[in-house]
């Protein structure tokens, strides 16, 4: 399924004198299967801009087409509710701390809310409990003692993953995530990126995650759109994106840390790529650098030369 | 969708005009007296009064019209049902019948005054938090509580709790809209017409509300002593309150008011 947005713009509180313009004619498309990551400064827009994405907002002008059709096609009506609804099950969105807002006694009850505001059949409701926390690393024959537990009793990186699991019990085939590592201590964020990548690499979901955390990204999506007061500036390739820190710097965005391990490297001769994303793609790359024990000459390397630094 | 943050009781929208500038006692004194008056009204011409004042304190505070009536915009429901009872409910001449209900020109007056007292009431409370600072607002409370202390009153406490609670208001409707929309990316229904889903579906909305809330109360109760709140004893302040020559204005411009609807109630004629 497709997202896409034409001259989108969102005002809150139009015709006051409080009127905020968050989000400011962004056009984009989002494609099947891809994984997009969203960046920004605090208060570009971000949150606002993916509220759209499932016809949670609505937009103040421009257009918002889930599979080519018009989300709110017509001027003045109210929203037509049978389709949001619609849309609502194919784009499943996680708010920030979506632990927040778990509800029920137990697990299992939690998970299945959406599953039985669909209407399904209790058994078929049951099938997706247990689908969704496997989806989220629960294995099968944990998740009936997980299930019968307060949602409150957990710890913050359980709660979140039966937050998704949530929103997984939908089967939506697009996942919308607000900082979903944020809050998280490191060994719940790794676990979390590795299950969100999971999402996508063996069940097919397509991602968009907003994040602040550059590293995040780069171990997420494979592209990048960057927003700043409510325009969009930037969207390509996260290796693109990243091989500029400088620009990112002004925005007050920070190039991860490998990424400015190789710059500064870079920056002191050394001939390195400088597109390297992750810690390993890097010490490959460093590792060849020193075996070669020569500058290597720009333009020699892999992957068609996409991020060399002629020096 | 974002109902929830229309509501302007509780915000502070600071300014310098005349009514920003007011003694945070006097503002609380008005706005006491304006109730008690408000309730002593009966006719049209202390209605008209009152709102006369209103929309003056309204002008001079520089408050965007528009905001205020946004505000309203919630408890649209409340007056549209207010209107209603009172309309059906009150004996009198038949108006009009709808099957088996009798409007009266007396329920219509009730209504229509119901509704006005309703609206000022509001406004000028909206209009109190718009203009002052949460701390003068405490400060001034406080200090209209103080000669009650005498009788076991802690004035500084309740002030503070008054304070809190109104700060917290515009909070909680946020994170109330944004449960809300978490529960609708889930295909929670708020707004089916059946009463009994609709009751059942604020279960998701207000058990995540008050966990919330709760959470909030405790950061908050950590976070003021982690800075050594410990009441009200020994407490200094920054700014002293003074009353000016504005306050003065202002307690006069509102004694006159009262005296007018009063006037109008007991005179007769
Ligand atoms: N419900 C709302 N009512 C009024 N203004 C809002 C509302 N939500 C957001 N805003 C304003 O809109 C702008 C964009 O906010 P938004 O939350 O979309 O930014 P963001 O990029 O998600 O920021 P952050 O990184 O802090 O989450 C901000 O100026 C914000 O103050
Ligand atoms: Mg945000």
């Amino acid at each position: 399924m497709s997202i896409e947005t034409v001259d989108l713009t969102h005002v809150y509180m139009p015709g006051t004198e409080r009127a905020v313009v968050a989000v400011d004619r962004v056009s984009l498309r989002i494609d099947d299967g891809e994984t997009v990551g969203i960046m920004g400064p605090t208060g570009s827009g971000k949150s606002t801009l993916i509220q759209h994405f499932n016809g949670l907002l609505r937009p103040t002008s421009g257009r918002v087409l889930i599979d080519g059709e018009d989300l709110w096609p017509r001027e003045k009506d109210g929203p037509r509710t049978a389709d949001l609804h619609k849309v609502r099950r194919k784009v499943g969105l996680i708010f920030q701390f979506p632990e927040h807002q778990l509800f029920e006694e137990s697990v299992y009850d939690d998970i299945a809310f959406g599953p039985r505001n669909l209407g399904l059949p209790e058994e078929e409701v049951r099938r997706r409990v247990t689908v969704a926390l496997r989806m989220v690393g629960v294995p099968e024959d944990e998740a009936e003692a997980l299930g019968r537990r307060s949602p409150f009793s957990l710890s913050g990186g359980q709660m979140r993953r039966v937050a998704i699991a949530g929103v997984l019990a939908m089967r939506p085939a697009t996942l919308v995530l607000d900082e979903p590592t944020a809050g998280l201590d490191p060994r719940g964020r790794l676990e979390l990126l590795e299950t969100l990548s999971r999402l996508h690499r063996r069940w097919g979901l397509t991602l968009v995650v907003v994040s602040h955390n550059m590293e995040d990204l780069a171990a997420l999506v494979d592209r990048v759109i960057i927003l700043d007061q409510g325009r969009l500036i930037l969207d390509g390739p996260t290796r693109e994106v990243f091989r500029d820190p400088e620009s990112l710097r002004r925005l007050g965005l920070d190039a991860p840390p490998v990424v400015a391990l190789m710059h500064a490297l870079a920056a002191r001769g050394a001939q390195v790529d400088v597109s390297r994303l992750s810690p390993r793609e890097a010490a490959e790359e460093i590792d060849q650098w020193i075996r070669a024990g020569r500058p290597r000459r720009a333009g020699s390397g892999r992957e068609g030369d996409a991020g060399l630094v002629h020096v | 969708m974002s109902m929830f943050r229309d509501i302007t009781i509780g915000q502070y929208l600071s300014g310098s005009s005349v009514v920003h500038r007011l003694d945070p006692r006097t503002k609380i004194t008005i706005v006491g007296v304006f109730m008690v008056v408000l309730f002593a009204a009966t006719d049209a011409a202390a209605y008209a009064t009152l709102t006369a004042f209103t929309v003056l304190a309204v002008h001079l505070a520089r408050v965007p019209a528009r905001m205020l009536l946004r505000g309203l915009r919630p408890v649209l429901i409340l007056l549209v049902l207010t209107f209603t009872l009172q309309l059906f409910l009150t004996p009198g001449r038949t108006m009009f019948t709808l099957g088996p209900l009798v409007a009266s020109w007396e329920g219509l007056r009730m209504g229509l005054f119901m509704v006005a007292r309703l609206l000022l009431l509001l406004v000028m409370a909206s209009l109190l938090t718009l203009t002052t600072s949460p701390v003068s607002l405490t400060d001034g409370l406080e200090s209209i509580l103080a000669p009650f202390r005498v009788v076991g009153l802690p004035a500084h406490e309740l002030a503070m709790m008054m304070t809190i609670a109104l700060r917290f208001i515009p909070t909680l409707m946020e994170e109330a809209d944004k449960i809300m929309k978490a529960q609708m990316a889930r295909g929670a229904d708020f707004e089916s017409r059946s009463l009994s889903r609709r009751i059942r579906s604020l279960v998701p909305l207000l058990v995540p509300l008050f966990v919330s809330a709760f959470r909030r109360a405790d950061e908050l109760a950590t976070a003021m002593e982690a800075r050594c709140y410990r009441g009200g004893r020994h407490r200094t302040r920054l700014n002293r309150l003074r009353a000016t020559a504005l306050d003065a204005a202002a307690a006069a411009l509102t004694g006159f008011m009262a005296a007018v609807v009063i006037g109008l109630r007991w005179w007769p004629g």
